[in-house]
């Protein structure tokens, strides 16, 4: 295999970032405080954020979700970075990005639309994000939402713990769900 | 896999990118070669997303690449006849219509036959996509051609 010069694949990957021809741009966060992370954009918003990336997976869902032309170019994903560098150095509380859940099914769609609500440095429970849309009995069912939330840390499933104040669960780890209750000072 | 078979581009990309430049220094050397690779993988992103199914994905994409050779080839000589005939922008109908007529070919005639007739490739092209070279390619086509022949005369 001949390898390309570094140049013309950055070169084309730039270009089609602007081409508009792309389903999701995505890029890969290797260096943020809760390790790696994958982030996609597509034309209409943030469409993924994914803990500890396995590419050849995430890359399976994203093209069956949105569309198969779907490419790494860094530098569509520039502001979505720069949010999310200021979120973990603790200068910024509200993410200004516009999401894209057209791949999320209209119940879990309503409950994001719910924890969307849940301020910086505050918790909520299952129970009562169930209750909040109506549906007082299913917290499990929230649970599932939360476990398969396309854009954690963005929609904040990690302020959400259980009637008891227990951690729970989370989907990138119990581990990093403490890191973020900390940052924000939910948690002492 | 996705549902359609067809991979994310960035898989495409990542397995086809080397390859695609060897092909395009080769055909239209090393100066042009540079701008015609943005050239070529831009064109397949664009059409990428009409793709049904992720085979021969190789072949395609070296056509766009003979496609790209071709334009740019005509933009500084407009006047001159070219000697490689460009495929249509859409060739896949034509490569669906042919590929069940020839699934009893071997499979080197089978490939030569419909990246011919289906893809509208140049010999030269289809020597590179069944990595042999263009008299190769030549043969091939025709052996599969004639023993279609046959097997219609048979039948």
């Amino acid at each position: 295999m001949t390898p390309i010069p570094t140049v013309l694949d950055e070169r084309f990957r730039a270009a089609a970032a602007v081409s508009g021809d792309l389903d999701v741009a995505y890029d890969l966060l290797d260096d943020t405080p809760i390790g790696s992370l994958l982030v996609g954009v597509s034309e209409r918003g943030l469409c993924r954020v994914g803990f500890d990336p396995e590419p050849e997976l995430e890359l399976e869902r994203l093209a069956r979700d949105f569309g198969p032309r779907v490419l790494r170019t860094p530098k569509a994903l520039d502001l979505v970075r720069r949010e999310l560098d200021e979120y973990f150095a603790g200068r910024r509380q509200a993410f200004d990005l516009e999401l894209d859940l057209r791949a999320v099914p209209e119940f879990h769609r309503r409950v994001l639309d719910e924890l969307s609500r849940v301020e910086y440095g505050h918790t909520t429970t299952y129970g009562t994000l169930a209750a909040r849309v109506g549906s007082p009995r299913a917290a499990r069912a929230v649970g599932t939402v939360m476990n398969r939330n396309p854009l954690p840390i963005v929609l904040p499933c990690h302020r959400v713990v259980g009637a008891s104040g227990s951690l729970t669960g989370y989907g990138g780890g119990l581990d990093r769900k403490e890191w973020l209750l900390r940052l924000e000072g939910a948690l002492l | 896999m996705a549902r359609t078979g067809v991979p994310p581009f960035e898989r495409f990309y990542e397995s086809h990118k080397s390859e695609v430049l060897v092909f395009l220094r080769r055909r239209a050397g090393r100066d042009r070669a540079d701008d015609l690779f943005q050239e070529t993988f831009l064109r397949a992103l664009r059409a990428y997303g009409r793709l049904e199914h992720g085979e021969h994905l190789r072949a395609w994409v070296l056509t766009i690449a003979t496609n790209a050779v071709v334009d740019a080839a005509r933009r500084e000589r407009p006047t001159t006849e070219l000697a490689v005939e460009p495929a249509g922008e859409d060739v896949r109908p034509a490569v669906e219509e042919l590929a069940p007529l020839t699934d009893g070919l071997p499979p080197k005639e089978r490939a030569a036959v419909v990246l011919r007739y289906g893809y509208d490739l140049d010999y030269d092209a289809i020597g590179a996509a069944l990595g042999s070279n263009e008299q190769a390619a030549r043969q091939a086509a025709s052996a599969g051609v004639r023993r279609l022949r046959k097997e219609k005369e048979q039948r």
